[in-house]
């Protein structure tokens, strides 16, 4: 079953690139934040916010949304610009981002922005903050799904492995957490810092349903979402196999845009890139 | 200017030149602490944890046990907060020869926010039975204390701030610096200004200004918040009319609340503030900016001053 057309997955396409060249701009007036994480993660949060979850930016409390939690909250630029977009405050916020006396902060904090819904920035807490939505969800018997965000480094975070423990055991099948697989952290590949492989396995043995997908083809976003649920009797986590940095050709891959914004030359290229990109896939419409 | 994170990086080559049973372990932020530099030198002795704090601190304290001496480094909130229970249980119960150094303390991180500004710790390693807790003024004195590190025993906390910070001492005048003996930097009669970790060099400054308004004031260092120097707070009562305690920390459970306590409980009669970190979270921000908001500069020491002694 599916619920997209191509001209779906063409405009949100677009509006990742979109997101992307958001990401860029509030990270060089900033001066300060992380690009690498925050344009790895775009393609997903695209997926989730403009097409997938069931949310109004009208009602952001609303009991039976659907919750995305960023459990990598250093990658909240991307959040912000789709928040923005999608209409949960002005878009001209963005340009305030880490400003004193400002809404957008440099982590997520649920106290401050209409739409976040956890505080993060500690790595390691999401999925056992999502868990215990999902436990409410039951207890409510509500049928909203939760949808939460990690780091693959982060999962180096032994907490991470007790919450998936407790998401097997209570059998949470509205979860979905997805895994930004960058194969990057900060002190280097993740291979090389601790090694996290076999993550399908690892996942597996705890009692999850694997997706295993191209974290930046839209199409295969939409599948793996509409997969995760209809899969009824166990939590899912669907792995993004992803480049850190994504769409800024200096970026990919490259450590050292963990958490360095981009200087001045830097903007412009990237800026350069984004708009070639976004100005090729209008041409393909 | 001279980043204090960086002293701790070539400290810590020095120290392991000269004991081979120094290791370093760090969890996915060598870079930003700059174990990296001891990583380089001694990879067999370094061990990268991965982000995973408290696996690290308890990690340390099985080295400990078997002669070892780890220092473990990472941003202080995640080198306290996070690992509370590990610190605990197996460093400051089992008096364990572990030797924390985190960076990033205080609100002058800036822009990242509250979430990695860290304004409890010392508080939180104070309450700790057999933990020692210290916190350097500047580069010179960052490199003496981890070197006193190495070469004492038993658990100890010591933590910087994220900025470069301006050089307060020569080498040779710290070369009898001693944990849990304080400093007088400067001296003065009218206030004595108790000051640790990064608002020593806004003290300083502060008592320059004051002495135009006619304020003699005592700058005193506190590099060692526990064991308290308390002998020096009393010398400080009664040598001078007022005391003020400044750190870029909590309000509560800090520096400021150690010297209460010690006024407190000996009924010293004197004029007393304490300078710190409302009991708030702060925010992101430019980390000049928060200091003003948040009243933590020379200026606001100044003012403080001048009220408490007029
Ligand atoms: C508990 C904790 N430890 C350390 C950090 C510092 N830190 C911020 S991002 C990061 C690396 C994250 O790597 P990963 O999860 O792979 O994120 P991504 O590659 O998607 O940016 C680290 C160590 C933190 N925020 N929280
Ligand atoms: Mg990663």
């Amino acid at each position: 079953m599916k619920h997209y057309d191509d001209k779906t997955v063409h405009e949100l396409d677009l509006m990742a690139v979109k997101i992307r060249k958001h990401v860029i701009e509030m990270l060089y007036r900033a001066k300060s934040g992380h690009p690498g994480g925050s344009l790895s993660a775009v393609d997903a949060l695209v997926a989730l916010y403009f097409h997938h979850m069931n949310h109004n930016p009208k009602k952001p409390c609303d009991p039976n949304r659907d919750r995305f939690i960023l459990s990598k909250g250093h990658a909240v630029p991307a959040l912000y610009g789709v928040l923005a977009e999608s209409g949960y405050f002005p878009v001209k916020e963005l340009k305030r981002l880490r400003e004193i006396n400002c809404m957008l902060q440099g982590h997520p904090v649920c106290t401050y922005v209409p739409g976040i819904e956890a505080s993060t920035g500690s790595l390691g807490h999401g999925l056992s903050f999502a868990n215990g939505v999902a436990l409410a969800g039951w207890l409510d018997k509500k049928d909203y799904n939760v949808y939460v965000m990690l780091g693959d480094g982060e999962t180096d975070e032994g907490q991470v492995w007790e919450a998936a423990a407790v998401a097997s055991h209570y059998k949470l099948k509205h979860l979905t957490a997805f895994i930004d697989r960058n194969y990057l952290q900060i002190d280097g590949n993740t291979e090389d810092v601790l090694r996290l492989e076999s993550v399908r396995k690892r996942w597996g043995s705890f009692g999850w349903y694997v997706i295993e997908i191209d974290g930046h083809d839209m199409k295969q976003i939409l599948d793996a979402l509409d997969e995760a649920n209809n899969h009824k009797n166990q939590p899912t986590v669907i792995v993004l196999n992803t480049v850190k940095g994504k769409g800024v050709s200096f970026m990919e891959n490259n450590v050292d845009f963990h958490g360095v914004p981009p200087n001045e030359m830097e903007y412009n290229i990237a800026m350069k890139e984004l708009n070639f990109l976004q100005e090729k896939l209008e041409a393909n419409n | 200017m001279v980043n204090p994170r960086n002293a701790y990086g070539e400290t810590l080559l020095k120290m392991g030149k000269k004991h081979p049973n120094l290791v370093v372990l760090d969890a996915d932020l060598s870079k930003s602490t700059k174990t990296i530099i001891f990583a380089k030198k001694y990879p067999e002795r370094f061990f990268e944890m991965g982000i995973a704090e408290a696996n690290m601190m308890s990690t340390a304290a099985g080295l400990a046990s078997c002669g070892k001496i780890p220092f473990v480094s990472t941003f202080a909130v995640f080198a306290t907060g996070r690992v509370y229970d590990q610190i605990r249980m197996d460093i400051a119960y089992s008096e364990a020869n572990v030797k924390i150094f985190a960076t990033h303390g205080g609100i002058s991180v800036g822009k990242d926010g509250a979430s990695h500004q860290m304004i409890e710790d010392l508080a939180l390693m104070r309450v700790l039975p057999n933990m020692t807790v210290l916190a350097p003024s500047d580069a010179t004195q960052t490199g003496k204390i981890v070197e006193l590190m190495a070469e004492s025993k038993g658990p100890m906390y010591a933590r910087v701030g994220r900025a470069n910070a301006p050089i307060i001492y020569k080498e040779k005048e710290l070369k009898d610096l001693k944990i849990g003996k304080g400093i007088t930097v400067e001296d003065g009669s009218d206030v004595s200004i108790i000051a640790c970790g990064t608002m020593v060099e806004p003290a300083l400054d502060a008592r320059k200004r004051l002495k135009k308004s006619g304020i003699s004031a005592r700058i005193i260092d506190m590099h060692t918040i526990k064991p308290l120097d308390v002998d020096l707070v009393k010398k400080c009562a009664k040598e001078t009319n007022a005391i003020i305690t400044a750190e870029e920390h909590s309000i509560i459970g800090g520096l400021g609340s150690a010297v209460a306590e010690i006024i407190a409980d000996n009924n010293i009669p004197i004029k007393f503030k304490r300078m710190g970190v409302p009991d708030k979270f702060a925010e992101s921000g430019e980390p000049k900016d928060l200091l003003e908001k948040y009243k933590l500069n020379e200026k606001h020491i100044v003012n403080v001053s001048i009220k408490l002694v007029k």
